[in-house]
Formats: structure tokens, sequence, C-alpha cells
């Protein structure tokens, strides 16, 4: 069987880190890495792969004779960019995986929402901080009803490009959304940090869910088993410690300004995601866990 | 020596009501911040600021929940000010623009726009944002100490690229020496044409010290609160820091009375801990610790049974930055699990 042909328009961290990965894939084949920059390390490294590129943005890889052929798109530039490239691209009949945090089609993570959206000509990626903590909080809200969930995910400066450092916004926002439609949290908070420190320090991300009363184990196994089903995409995805819990009774009610007192209990998740190291090194698994995700989404759309 | 720094008027920006949540979980009365406003204001202190601890939207499991809406704390502060400009503190990747215009609506006239002191670039599209809603704009290089002079000096070239109005050298962990803080605040004074604002904590017993070297090395603005009241050791001590530039001829035009008499009367009494340089504080400036993690880690040590000193030298090792609370439990948790090997 022949492998459907797709492109990558992008060539900073994510677009590269997904040409690695696309290396390895049996459904698909990598047609043209599209860049805007002629000298940037991701285009040079096609090059040396073999990978047909182009500098002249989406421009260059419609007007190629491979355009014809590609099925699919990624997205990996920035969620400015992606509302003319959704435009252009769903006027030239091919599928779209976006993963900037434009989010103009419906939100996707991988072992929450997969096969919900299989027919839906853009769909969206979130962030690599909603891929990586979205799961902990689906996990708690199919056991309880899930008030509030929040998240920290910190990474490290040299993973955050260009295009992730001018959305930031967007990054913040997209997240929380997310944690609502995807994750089942009534409410949705998303904090980001960049931390500089050297050696890079490896992606960490802190899941915080306000949920109704309910059986800890039962909470407990669900998470772990959702963090087990990441790990088959992501091997270095994993809980730091096990899941903590902190009860909030009539006596010691959650107080969150302008709401009224509520009971319920919090479940904190820790989490480490060490990346493949395909493009980036070990620490940046915030890309690894965005272009595995994508990955796996763009090769069910097309089976 | 009244030498260059008796010519121009320093501008003083109070944390007392946004550095001093950390120093009480967030847990102002709207009445206790009105209170304060009210004799700031009598002081004629420049610039206010209102804000959660960690900036608008800081409301968190993360940071802690204040008592009351940050909208509650703004308006109230703002019907109380005459003479001083309101401000409030944003963390990029904890709020976002639209928590600019909120707060532009509220009566905001200043917006301070935070980040790590090498990550400058975060923080474009809301100064940016400040410029066009026409507030008075201030970028926060937190954490200074973490990074070489040349370097601090390109990231605030950033920031004053974006359109900031000022921006500050920020002493977040209280860690500069005194040769430090006059190197790094000359250097952005040489460098830049906007001002130049100072921000530090008294970790290390150089609140004040720190404040006069900044100024004497350019400094446009400074930041104290009335009593210390803020992370940490506290913040420069506003009340102090008056006294002082009063006897050495620093013009600021605040009064010192006013700031006495609510420092004795009105922000003491409020601190349920002292807001003082005690051990756990004077590890922070030692360790290079971000200041609002004193509280945090405080209650974490007490949870799981370990040594904060033990939990605060660990973060400062790991190379924490400001925002990442969420590791001290981590650290505890570890520290923990270690010691029942």
């Amino acid at each position: 069987m022949s492998k459907v042909k797709v492109a990558i328009l992008g060539s900073g961290n994510i677009g590269t880190d997904l040409m690695m990965k696309l290396q390895r894939s049996e459904v698909l084949e990598l047609a043209m890495l599209v860049g805007i920059d002629e000298a940037s390390e991701g285009l040079k490294r096609a090059r040396a792969l073999g990978v047909a590129t182009t500098h002249r943005g989406i421009e260059g890889l419609m007007e190629d004779a491979c355009f014809s052929d590609v099925q699919l798109v990624f997205d990996a530039t920035s969620a400015y960019a992606h509302a003319k490239h959704a435009e252009l691209l769903q006027g030239a009949g091919k599928r779209v995986v976006d993963m900037t945090p434009a989010a103009l089609g419906p939100y996707v993570v991988p072992v929450c929402n997969l096969q919900e959206h299989r027919e839906a000509p853009n769909v969206n990626m979130v962030t690599c901080g909603g891929q990586a903590t979205i799961p902990v909080v689906w996990a708690v809200s199919q056991v309880a009803k899930v008030a509030y969930a929040e998240i920290v995910a910190a990474i490290a400066s040299r993973s955050a490009g260009p295009g992730t450092r001018a959305n930031i916004d967007e990054f913040t926002v997209t997240t929380s959304r997310a944690i609502e439609e995807v994750g089942g949290a009534a409410r949705g908070k998303a904090i980001i940090i960049l931390n500089p420190a050297e050696p890079p320090l490896i992606m960490r991300d802190t899941v915080h869910v306000f949920s109704e009363l309910a059986d800890t184990e039962a909470i407990r196994s669900s998470v772990e088993k959702v963090v087990e089903r990441v790990a088959e995409y992501v091997p270095g995805y994993r809980l730091v410690r096990a899941p903590i819990f902190e009860l909030f009774d009539e006596v010691n009610p959650l107080r969150v300004p302008g709401e009224a007192p509520k009971t319920g209990v919090r479940t904190t998740v820790l989490l480490e995601v060490e990346g493949a190291g395909d493009f980036l090194p070990a620490y940046a698994g915030n890309l690894d866990i965005m272009t595995a995700a994508a990955l796996k989404m763009g090769e069910l759309l097309v089976s | 020596m009244t030498t260059s720094t008796s010519s121009k008027k320093i501008l003083v920006n109070d944390c007392t009501l946004r550095d001093g949540m950390h120093a009480l979980g967030h847990q102002y009365s709207v009445a206790q911040m009105v209170a304060i406003a009210r004799k700031l204001d009598e002081a004629k202190v420049d610039i206010v600021e209102v804000s959660h601890g960690d900036g608008l939207q800081g409301n968190s499991f993360n940071y802690g929940f204040s008592a009351h809406t940050e909208r509650a704390y703004i308006e109230a502060v703002r019907a109380e000010l005459k003479h001083a400009k309101l401000a409030a503190l944003l963390l990029p990747g904890i709020g976002t623009r639209a928590d600019i215009d909120e707060a532009k609506a509220m009566g905001v006239d200043t917006i301070r726009v935070a980040t790590h002191c090498t990550e400058a670039d975060v923080a474009r599209q809301h100064i940016e944002h400040g410029r066009k809603l026409g507030l008075d704009t201030v970028g926060f290089l937190m954490m200074a100490h973490m990074t070489p002079t040349a370097e601090l000096v390109r990231q605030a070239k950033q920031m004053e690229s974006y359109g900031a109005h000022c921006v500050y050298v920020t002493d977040s962990a209280g860690a500069l020496l005194m040769d430090e803080t006059r190197e790094k605040v000359g250097a952005l004074r040489e460098a830049l044409d906007c001002q130049v604002g100072f921000h530090n904590h008294n970790n290390l017993g150089l609140g004040v010290a720190n404040t006069i070297v900044a100024i004497e090395a350019g400094a446009d603005r400074v930041d104290g609160s009335v009593a210390g009241m803020g992370a940490g050791a506290g913040n420069c001590p506003l009340e102090v820091l008056i006294a002082v530039c009063e006897r050495m001829g620093i013009e600021t035009g605040l009064e010192l009375y006013p700031l006495i008499d609510c420092a004795d009367k009105i922000v003491r009494p409020l601190q349920r801990r002292p807001v003082q340089t005690d051990g756990n504080a004077l590890m922070l400036g030692y360790a290079g610790v971000y200041s609002s993690f004193l509280l945090h880690t405080e209650r974490a040590a007490e949870r799981f049974g370990v040594d904060p000193r033990d939990i605060l030298v660990e973060l400062g090792r790991r190379g924490m930055v400001g925002g990442q609370e969420d590791m001290i439990l981590d650290v505890a948790l570890q520290l923990k699990s270690r010691s029942s090997e």
C-alpha cells in the first residue's frame, strides 16, 4: 500500500520535529517542508534528508507539482498565519491538522476525543501544554464532575520558538478553553512558564483538578490508565509521583473570590514529559507531545 | 552627596496592595485596602499598584485565591485616589491582553508587564497593547540577579523597543548586592532612552540601601511598600526610604508622617506573620529564590515535615523562576521521600 502524501507548513521547532517523526510513519509520507527562510535550520535538515522544500511559504507549496498529490497539511506556523493558510487549503480541498493555537477547527487530544472529529476538514491540536495536561483532566472527569481544572506548564526557554513567544496569549486562552471543551471541566485555567535554566529543564506540568467528592482510588486508577495511554505515543510522558488528594469539606471549603464556597476534592498530578530527541534534545518534551499527537491524528484522518 | 540625584524628582510606585498580598496569602479585606490607599494618597505617592500578588488573573491553586475579586479591590482603591495614579501588574503566561482591557476599563492608569529577566519577548503583545490603550506602560524584568548585565540590557532594550515608558531592574529574590545593583541600574540608564526603575526585596537587609544605590545610578522610578509589606522579607520599606531620601536631599515629593502612620497603625497590625528578614526570608536572598515562594514553602514544609530551608536551597539549585510555585510541592515531596528511605 502506498503512503499518503502530506506537507508541513513551518520549518521551526515543531515543523522540523514532525518531519523527523514522519520519516518513521508507515502511513504518511512527507512531500514537502515549507518555510519562509531559506537558511533556516529546519529547511537545511530537510534538504539533508532528501525532503523537498520551499522557502516561499504556502504559495511555494501550492505552485509546486507535488501539491495535487498532497492530501493532508500540517500547519506548524503561527495562529496569525494559520487563518490565511486554512482558507487557501480548504479551497484546495486539503485536510488540515492545525498545530498553532488559532483553533479554527475543533480541539483534538488523542486519548480523549480522537474519533469524534475524524471527518472534520480542519482539526486543532490545542497546545503542547494542553496535550500534556488535558488527558489528566479528562481522566478525572470520567469518574467525577469537574468544576475547575488548572494547569501549570513549564517549558525550557530554548524549546519556545519565536512563534510561541509572540503568541503567548493565544497559548493561554486556547489551553484554557480546551481544558473545558475536551477535558470536561466547567472552568479551565492555564498558566505557562518559560524557564531559561542551563542545562535546559525537562518539560514539567502540574494539573489541579477540583471535582465533586468521589472515590479517590477510582480517580487515581483513571489517571494512571490515561497516563499509560499517552505514554504509548509519547514514551517520555510519566507521572513524577502518585496523584495527591486534598479534601475540601464544609468546615474548610474551597473559597474562590466571587463564588460560593464549594466542597469537593482536589487531585494534584505532577507530570514530566521527556522528548524523544528527534529535533531538539530530550528536554523539549513539549515539542514531542505536540508532534506525536498531530502525527497520530494525521494517520487517523487518512485511514 | 547631592549630585545629579537632587535635580530630578523620583517617581515612587507603592506595592503595599500588590506585593503585600503575598504577605497576607492574598487575604486583604476591601476595607483594609481602602484605608491603606487613603494614607498613600495623602502621602502623595505617585503610583499605587493593586492586583493579585502574581498579577491580574493570579487567582489559582498555584498562587492562592484572594479574599475578593480583583474588580472589587481595584474599583474600591480607584475611588479613593485623588492624587496617585493606579497601576496593575500582569505576567504574560498568567494574564492576557483581555485583562489589560478590563483593568483600563476599571480606571487603571499604569500597566506593569513582568517577565523573567531573559524572556522579554513574551511581553511584546502586552506592552504594545498597553501603549495602544494609552496606558503608562512599564516593563518589569524579574529575578534580575540571574542574568549578566549585558544580557539584562539586551532584554531591556527589547522592552523599550515594544514601547515601554520605563523598564525595571526587578530584584525578585532580594539577592542583588549593592555593587550589582549599581552596575545593572547604571547600565540600563546608560543604554535606554526611556525611564529606568528599580524594585527589590529586603531578604539580605539591603532594601533601602539598594534603592538608594539605584537612585544614585540614575533610576527614575523606585518601588517600596509601607512597613515593607511584600513577599519574603518584604519590599524596600517605603517610610524608611522616604526618610533617608529627605536626609540625603533626594526629591520625592512624598510626605513622611502619613506613611509612618500607615505603617504603624494600619499595616503592621495586619501582619499575621511578621514581614522581616528572619531565617527563611534570609534564605531567599541567600539562595536567590523568588520571594513569593516563602509562605508556600513554609506551608509545604509543615504539611510534609521537611525543613523549609532545604526546600528553598533546592529550588535555588534547580534554577526555578517566578511563577513555579508548583515545584515547591515537588521538592517537598522529593525531600520527604528521600528522608524516609
